[in-house]
C-alpha cells in the first residue's frame, strides 16, 4: 500500500489503472498539463491561450469594428485635410483620441470576462441538494428551487441554477447564449459579442459614451465640411460630388447617433439608479416605487454614489481562472466524459437512472480504493453521467418572444430567440448529479424536465407546461 | 499524526459555508458554526477566522477615495493601466491567501482540517475539508 501510494504521488500522470475503470483514463491528452480554459463548460471562445475570452457567438462584433474603422478612416482621409486647412489642426487630434478610446473600450468589453461564475464543484452541488432535500416539503411536489433572503430589509428571491448547480447570488443571471451565470448581469450584447456584467460594465459604458461623442463629432465635422464648401460658392450637389466619402459618413453617423445617444442616455439612467438592464426590463423593483422612493435594495439613494460605485468601484478579479493549470487527475474525467456521454443519449426513462446509480456506486468503490493515496481532496466521486435522456424528452423549441423592449437598439435584444435546449446535455454530464436525490423524488424524469424548463428562460417568461406537477418557480417577481 | 497518515489523508467529508447576502452583493460568508466541526474545532477560533476573512473581503471591495482614484486613472488611460498595475482587489486577495495558509498551518491542519481559499471556488463558498482521523484507527 505504501509503495502504491508513493508511486502514485511521484508520477500520477503515468498511472495506468486497472481495466475496470479504464474509461477514466482513456484520455490521450494527459501528456501535457491542460489549462482550465480548455475544459471550460460555458459557450465561450478563448484566444491567446486563455488570455482573452469571447462569447462563442461573436455576433456582429466584426461589423461594429468595421463600421467604426471605416468611418474613421474615411473621416481622416477625406474630411480632415479640408478642415485642417480651413479650421484647426486639433480636429484630427481630437478625432484620433476619440477613435483610440472607442476602440480600446470596445475591445476591452469584448475580451474581458464579464463576471462569469464558475460552476459548482460536484461536492458543493451534492451539499446544496442535500440541504434542499432536508428543508423541502415532503409532499408529492418537488421542493421549490428558490431561497428568500433579506437584503437591506427587502426580500429578494434567489433562484437555483440548474446548469451551474448553485443558488444564484443576487443580481446574477444565467445567459442562455453563453451558458454561464454572470454576476450583475446586464444583457448580452451582440454588437460587442459578449455578455455585459459586473466586470466589463464600465468598459461598455465608456464605449457607448465615447462612441456617442465620436459619432457626434464626426457628424458635426462632416456637416461643417460640406457647409464650408457650400459657402465657398458651390451648390450642395457640387460640394457633395467633391467629397463623396462625406455622404457615406453622414449616413452612417446619422443612423448610429439616434441609437447610440439613446443607449448612452438609458445607461446613464441605469448607472445613476444602480440598476441593470435586466432588472429594469423585468421591473424587479418598480412595483415598490409607490411606497418608497426606490425599491432597489442596492441603490445608495444618491446619484453620485451610485455612479461612483458602479463605474469607479474596485475592479473585481476574474473568478474562472482561465490560465490556471488543471491538476493532472482532474484532466482525466473531464476529457473522458466527452467520450462516455454518447451511449446514454438515447435512454429516456427512469430505469436508465437506476442502472446509472448502480454504475455510479460501483465506480465510487473503484475510485476510493485506487485514489486513496492521492493527496488532493475533492476528487469527483462519480463519473458524472446525468439525466441527458430527460433533457431530450423536453420540447425541442420553445417560442421565446423577444424581451418586448420598446427601444430598437440591437443591444437590447436581451433574449435572442435561441432554443434553450440547444445547449447540449453534455453540460449536465460534466457535473455529477447526486443519483440518490433523483431516485428519491417521484416521477423523476418528468420533474427533472419541469425543473429544466424553469431554468432556461431567465427573462421572466411563463412557458407552456405539459405536466400538472409544476411549480411557478420560474416566474420572475 | 505519523508520517504514514500525512501521506495518505482520506477525505471524510466537506463542509461548505455559504455566502451571506444580508448586506447586499458584497463578499461575506456566513459565520454559523457547522455541526460537523463541533468535535474538531473551537467555535471561537472558527468565528474569528471567518470574521477576519469577511473583513478582508470588505477591505478589498471598499468603495472609497483610493478606489475612486484608481477608477478615474484607469478610465483616463482607457483602462490600459491595469496591464501594469495591480488592482486593490488583487492586493487584498494575496493577503487573504497568505492568511488562509497561515491559519491552515497553525490551527486547521493539526486538527485534520483544511480551509480552501474561496477564490478557488469562485467566491461562492468556504470549503472546509475534514480528513479521516487515521491515528485513532477505528474503521468507519
Amino acid at each position: 500500500m505504501m509503495k502504491n501510494c508513493e508511486y502514485q504521488q511521484i508520477d500520477p500522470r503515468a498511472l495506468t489503472v486497472s481495466p475496470s475503470s479504464a474509461q477514466i483514463h482513456t484520455v490521450k491528452k494527459v501528456q501535457r498539463l491542460r489549462r482550465k480554459w480548455e475544459v471550460f463548460p460555458g459557450k465561450n471562445r478563448f484566444l491567446c491561450d486563455g488570455r482573452f475570452i469571447l462569447a462563442r457567438q461573436s455576433g456582429v462584433l466584426p461589423l461594429t469594428l468595421g463600421l467604426i474603422i471605416v468611418t474613421c478612416c474615411l473621416f481622416f482621409a477625406f474630411d480632415c485635410p479640408f478642415l485642417v486647412e480651413h479650421l484647426t489642426v486639433f480636429i484630427p487630434v481630437i478625432g484620433g483620441m476619440l477613435f483610440l478610446f472607442v476602440t480600446i473600450s470596445l475591445l476591452r468589453t469584448s475580451f474581458t470576462d464579464p463576471g462569469i461564475l464558475p460552476r459548482a464543484t460536484p461536492d458543493e452541488a451534492a451539499d446544496i441538494e442535500k440541504q434542499i432535500d432536508t428543508s423541502g416539503s415532503s409532499t408529492y411536489r418537488p421542493p421549490p428551487r428558490t431561497k428568500e433572503i433579506l437584503i437591506n430589509q427587502q426580500v429578494v428571491k434567489l433562484k437555483y441554477c440548474f446548469t451551474c448547480k448553485m443558488f444564484r447570488p443576487p443580481r446574477t443571471s444565467h445567459c442562455s447564449l453563453c451558458d454561464n451565470c454572470v454576476e450583475r448581469f446586464d444583457h448580452h450584447c451582440p454588437w460587442v459579442g459578449n455578455c455585459v456584467g459586473k466586470r466589463n460594465y464600465r468598459f461598455f459604458y465608456s464605449f457607448i459614451v465615447s462612441l456617442s461623442f465620436l459619432t457626434s463629432f464626426i457628424f458635426g465635422c462632416v456637416i461643417t465640411h460640406i457647409t464650408l464648401r457650400y459657402q465657398a460658392g458651390k451648390s450642395i450637389l457640387q460640394a457633395i460630388q467633391e467629397s463623396p466619402a462625406s455622404v457615406v459618413e453622414l449616413v452612417i453617423c446619422f443612423f448610429s447617433i439616434w441609437s447610440i445617444l439613446g443607449l448612452s442616455g438609458f445607461h446613464t439612467y441605469l448607472v445613476a439608479s444602480n440598476l441593470t438592464t435586466n432588472e429594469d426590463i423585468k421591473g424587479s423593483w418598480s412595483s415598490k416605487r409607490g411606497t418608497e422612493d426606490s425599491g432597489n435594495p442596492y441603490s445608495y439613494n444618491s446619484i453620485i454614489t451610485n455612479c461612483c460605485a458602479t463605474l469607479c468601484g474596485p475592479m473585481p478579479p476574474s473568478l474562472i481562472d482561465r490560465r490556471g493549470f488543471l491538476p493532472p487527475d482532474e484532466a482525466g474525467p473531464a476529457a473522458s466524459t466527452s467520450e462516455i456521454e454518447l451511449p446514454p443519449f438515447a435512454a429516456k426513462n427512469g430505469t436508465h437512472m437506476c442502472t446509472q446509480s448502480t454504475k455510479d456506486v460501483l465506480e465510487r468503490m473503484v475510485h476510493s480504493s485506487e485514489f486513496q493515496g492521492l493527496c488532493p481532496p475533492g476528487i469527483p466521486k462519480t463519473t458524472p453521467l446525468g439525466l441527458e435522456g430527460s433533457n431530450t424528452a423536453a420540447p425541442s423549441t420553445e417560442p421565446l418572444p423577444s424581451a418586448g423592449c420598446s427601444r430598437h437598439h440591437a443591444c437590447h435584444s436581451v433574449v435572442t430567440p435561441c432554443p434553450p435546449f440547444s445547449r447540449s446535455s453534455r453540460r449536465d454530464s460534466l457535473h455529477s448529479i447526486n443519483p440518490a436525490f433523483r431516485l428519491a423524488s417521484p416521477s423523476p424524469s418528468l420533474s427533472h424536465t419541469t425543473l429544466i424548463l424553469g431554468d432556461a428562460p431567465d427573462m421572466g417568461f411563463i412557458l407552456p407546461r405539459e405536466h400538472p406537477l409544476t411549480t411557478g418557480e420560474d416566474e420572475e417577481s | 499524526m505519523n508520517l504514514q497518515d500525512l501521506q495518505q489523508p482520506a477525505v471524510s467529508s466537506k463542509v461548505f459555508l455559504q455566502r451571506d447576502y444580508s448586506s447586499g452583493t458584497i463578499c461575506k460568508f456566513q459565520t454559523k458554526f457547522p455541526s460537523e466541526l463541533e468535535s474538531k474545532l473551537d467555535k471561537q477560533q472558527f468565528e474569528e477566522t471567518i470574521q477576519t476573512l469577511n473583513n478582508l473581503y470588505a477591505e478589498a471591495e471598499k468603495v472609497g477615495g483610493k478606489s475612486y482614484l484608481e477608477g478615474c486613472l484607469a478610465c483616463l488611460t482607457a483602462y490600459t493601466i491595469f496591464l501594469c498595475m495591480e488592482t486593490q482587489y488583487e492586493k487584498v486577495l494575496k493577503k487573504i491567501a497568505r492568511y488562509i495558509k497561515d491559519q491552515n498551518e497553525k490551527i486547521y491542519a493539526p486538527r485534520g482540517l483544511l480551509l480552501t481559499d474561496p477564490i478557488e471556488r469562485g467566491l461562492r463558498v468556504v470549503e472546509i475539508t475534514i480528513f479521516e482521523d487515521r491515528s485513532i484507527g477505528s474503521g468507519r
